[in-house]
C-alpha cells in the first residue's frame, strides 16, 4: 500500500473535522475521495502532504512516516491544491520552469522538461503568454503540469475538475488516465460522483469526518440495492392493480410502480405478460441501474436537512 | 546547503520578475515620493525654516519615505502568496519553503534602490546639491540599504502571518507613517515635548541624520553610530521576528 492511513484524527479547536478515517491506496490506483462542502477531503489531503499535523493516527506515504518524515514524502508526492497555485503574472512557461527548477532539474532540465509538460497539456501556444489570460480549465492544467515536474510516485488531486465545463473535464480526465497508465498512483477529492464512479478503482465517501463509505463504484452501487423497473399506469386503479399482482413500491403521486429487478430482458418480459394477462397495461416502462449520485444522497444526508 | 542557494536564487528571480510586472506597484513607488518631493519641496518648503535649501533637508526624509511605501507592498506580496495556494505548493515540495521570504526580501531591496536612485536623481534636476565624496556615499549607500533590509525582513514577517492583503498592508501603515513623526521634514526642536521625544528616540530620526550629515555636510555627532546600532538590531530582530512568525503560520 503506497498511501496508508489508520485513526486519523483532526480536530479545530472544538470542531472534529476528522473523526478517525483509515484509508489504504494500492500503488498506481487511482483512489477518490467523495463528501459534500466541509466533509474534510481537504484536511485530508493537506494532513497526507505533509501541509497540516494531524491530532493522531498512524500515517505513511511510500513507507515513509508523514509526520516524521515529512522532507521524504514531499520528495516523492506531489500537490495541487483546491485553488490553482499558479503566478498569474509569470507566462505558463515560466511557471513551469520555475517548479523544475525548485525540483532541481537544472536550468536546461527544467527549461526541457516544461516544454514537455506544456506540450502534453496542449499549452503550447499559451505557453509564454500572462497566466491572467488563461481559462480557467487552462489554469488547471498548468496547475497539474507544475505538480508533474519531478515525475512523483503519488499525487494528490483537489478537486480537480471544480468549476471546469464538460469538456476542458474531459481533458483533464484523460491527463489523469494517462498518468496512471505510467503507475503513477492518484488521490483525488471530488464533489462530482460521475468523475469517481469514472476514475477511481476505490471510493470512499467521507462525511462529516467519518467514513460514510468505502469500496469499489459497485460496491457503492449496490449498498442501495440492484436494478429496477418503473412502470408508470394512466389511473391510480391500474397502480393498484399492478401493484397487487407484482408488490413493489407503488408511487401514488406520479402513478409509477418500482419493482426489483435482475436486469434481464427476460425479466422485462415476464412483467409485461403479467401485466398484459391482467389487462393492466403500463404506458411507459424504464429501466434504472442506480448512480453513485443515489449513493450520496442516501449516505450523506442528515436527519431531517437533505445534504 | 547548494540547493538552498539555487532555491533562494530561483525564488528571487521569481519575485523580481513579478515586481517587475506589477506596474501600477512600481510606478507608484517611484511617482509617489516624487509627488511628495514636489509637494514638500515647492508647498510646504518655504513655510519650514531649516538653516538651508529645503530640498536640501528634505531628500533623505523623502528616501525614507519610499522605504515605507516599499515595505508595505512588500508585506502585501507576502500575504498574497501566504493566501492563495502557491505556499501549499511550495510546502509541498522538498525545498525549504523560507525562500519564498527571501525572494520577496530581496525584491523589495532592489526596487527601494531603484526608487530612491530616481529620487535621488530627480532632487539634483530639483537643485538638490550634495556635497558627499566617495566614501561618504558609500556610507549613507550602505546604511540606508541595511535599513531598507530591515525593514523588508519586518513586513515579510507581517505579511506572513496577516490575514488577507488588506490587513497586510494595514499592518505595515505605521512604517509610512514613521517618516512624519521624525526629523524627515521639520527639524525635531520645533515639535512639541511628547512628540520631540517620541520622534528623537526612533530609529528614522538617527538614520536620516546620518544620510543627511553624509550627502550635504550637515553635522552628525553621535547619530551614526546610534543609526547603525538601530539598523542592525533591527535587522537582526526582523530577521529574527520573520523566521518565527512564518513558521507560526505554516503550522497548523
Ligand atoms: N484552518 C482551519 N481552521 C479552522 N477550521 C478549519 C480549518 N480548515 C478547515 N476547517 C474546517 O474543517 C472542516 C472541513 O474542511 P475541509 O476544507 O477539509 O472540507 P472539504 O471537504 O474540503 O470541503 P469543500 O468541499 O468545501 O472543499 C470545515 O468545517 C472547515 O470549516
Ligand atoms: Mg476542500
Amino acid at each position: 500500500m503506497i498511501v496508508e492511513a489508520t485513526g486519523l484524527r483532526k480536530a479545530y479547536g472544538s470542531t472534529t473535522v476528522l473523526d478517525g478515517i483509515d484509508l489504504e491506496v494500492a500503488e498506481g490506483s487511482v483512489f477518490a475521495l467523495l463528501g459534500p462542502n466541509g466533509a474534510g477531503k481537504t484536511t485530508t489531503i493537506r494532513i497526507l502532504s505533509t501541509l497540516t499535523r494531524p491530532d493522531a493516527g498512524e500515517l505513511r506515504v511510500a513507507g515513509f512516516d508523514v509526520v516524521r518524515e515529512p522532507a521524504k514524502v514531499r520528495g516523492v508526492i506531489s500537490l495541487t491544491g483546491q485553488y490553482a497555485a499558479v503566478d498569474d503574472e509569470q507566462t505558463g512557461r515560466e511557471n513551469v520552469v520555475m517548479a523544475g527548477r525548485l525540483m532541481h532539474l537544472g536550468r536546461p532540465g527544467a527549461k526541457a522538461r516544461a516544454a514537455e509538460l506544456l506540450e502534453r497539456f496542449d499549452l503550447v501556444d499559451a505557453a509564454d503568454r500572462r497566466v491572467k489570460t488563461y481559462s480557467g480549465g487552462m489554469r488547471r492544467r498548468l496547475d497539474l503540469a507544475m505538480s508533474l515536474v519531478a515525475a512523483p510516485k503519488v499525487i494528490f488531486l483537489d478537486e480537480p475538475t471544480t468549476g471546469l465545463d464538460p469538456a476542458s473535464r474531459t481533458t483533464m480526465w484523460d491527463a489523469i488516465r494517462d498518468l496512471v497508465r505510467t503507475g503513477t498512483t492518484i488521490f483525488l477529492t471530488t464533489q462530482y460522483l460521475e468523475e469517481a464512479d469514472r476514475l477511481a478503482d476505490r471510493i470512499m465517501v467521507l462525511d462529516q469526518g467519518k467514513v460514510a463509505a468505502y469500496g469499489t463504484a459497485d460496491d457503492l452501487k449496490a449498498r442501495v440495492g440492484g436494478d429496477r423497473l418503473d412502470l408508470r399506469f394512466t389511473s391510480a386503479a391500474a397502480l393498484g392493480a399492478a401493484a397487487g399482482l407484482l408488490g413493489g413500491f407503488a408511487d401514488q403521486e406520479r402513478l409509477v410502480l418500482s419493482v426489483p429487478s435482475d436486469g434481464t430482458a427476460a425479466h422485462l418480459h415476464s412483467v409485461l405478460d403479467d401485466l398484459r394477462a391482467a389487462a393492466v397495461v403500463p404506458a411507459q416502462v424504464s429501466s434504472h441501474r442506480p448512480t453513485l449520485d443515489d449513493v450520496f444522497l442516501a449516505l450523506t444526508t442528515r436527519e431531517g436537512v437533505p445534504a | 546547503m547548494s540547493y538552498a542557494i539555487s532555491d533562494s536564487m530561483t525564488m528571487i528571480g521569481r519575485s523580481i520578475r513579478l515586481g517587475r510586472r506589477n506596474v501600477d506597484t512600481l510606478i507608484m513607488s517611484i511617482v509617489l515620493p516624487l509627488l511628495m518631493m514636489a509637494l514638500f519641496v515647492y508647498v510646504f518648503g518655504g513655510a519650514i525654516n531649516t538653516g538651508t535649501a529645503y530640498i536640501n533637508y528634505v531628500v533623505p526624509g523623502i528616501i525614507l519615505l519610499c522605504v515605507g511605501y516599499g515595505a508595505a507592498s512588500t508585506a502585501m506580496s507576502v500575504a498574497d502568496d501566504m493566501q492563495k495556494g502557491m505556499i501549499d505548493r511550495l510546502r509541498s515540495m522538498p525545498i525549504r519553503s523560507f525562500a519564498v521570504l527571501t525572494g520577496h526580501v530581496t525584491a523589495s531591496v532592489a526596487r527601494n534602490a531603484l526608487s530612491t536612485t530616481v529620487v535621488i536623481g530627480a532632487a539634483i534636476a530639483m537643485g538638490f546639491c550634495p556635497s558627499a565624496s566617495l566614501v561618504e556615499w558609500v556610507a549613507a549607500v550602505g546604511l540606508l540599504l541595511l535599513y531598507v533590509l530591515a525593514m523588508s525582513w519586518l513586513a515579510a514577517g507581517l505579511g506572513s502571518i496577516a490575514k488577507s492583503v488588506e490587513s497586510a498592508s494595514a499592518l505595515s501603515f505605521f512604517m509610512l507613517f514613521l517618516p512624519y513623526l521624525s526629523s524627515a521634514f521639520v527639524p525635531t526642536e520645533t515639535m512639541p515635548s511628547f512628540l520631540r521625544g517620541i520622534s528623537q528616540h526612533q530609529p528614522i530620526t538617527p538614520v536620516i541624520e546620518t544620510v543627511r550629515g553624509l550627502l550635504t555636510g550637515t553635522p552628525i555627532g553621535d547619530q551614526g553610530w546610534i543609526a547603525l546600532a538601530w539598523s542592525v538590531g533591527l535587522l537582526i530582530a526582523s530577521f529574527v521576528l520573520a523566521t518565527a512568525l512564518y513558521r507560526r503560520r505554516i503550522s497548523d
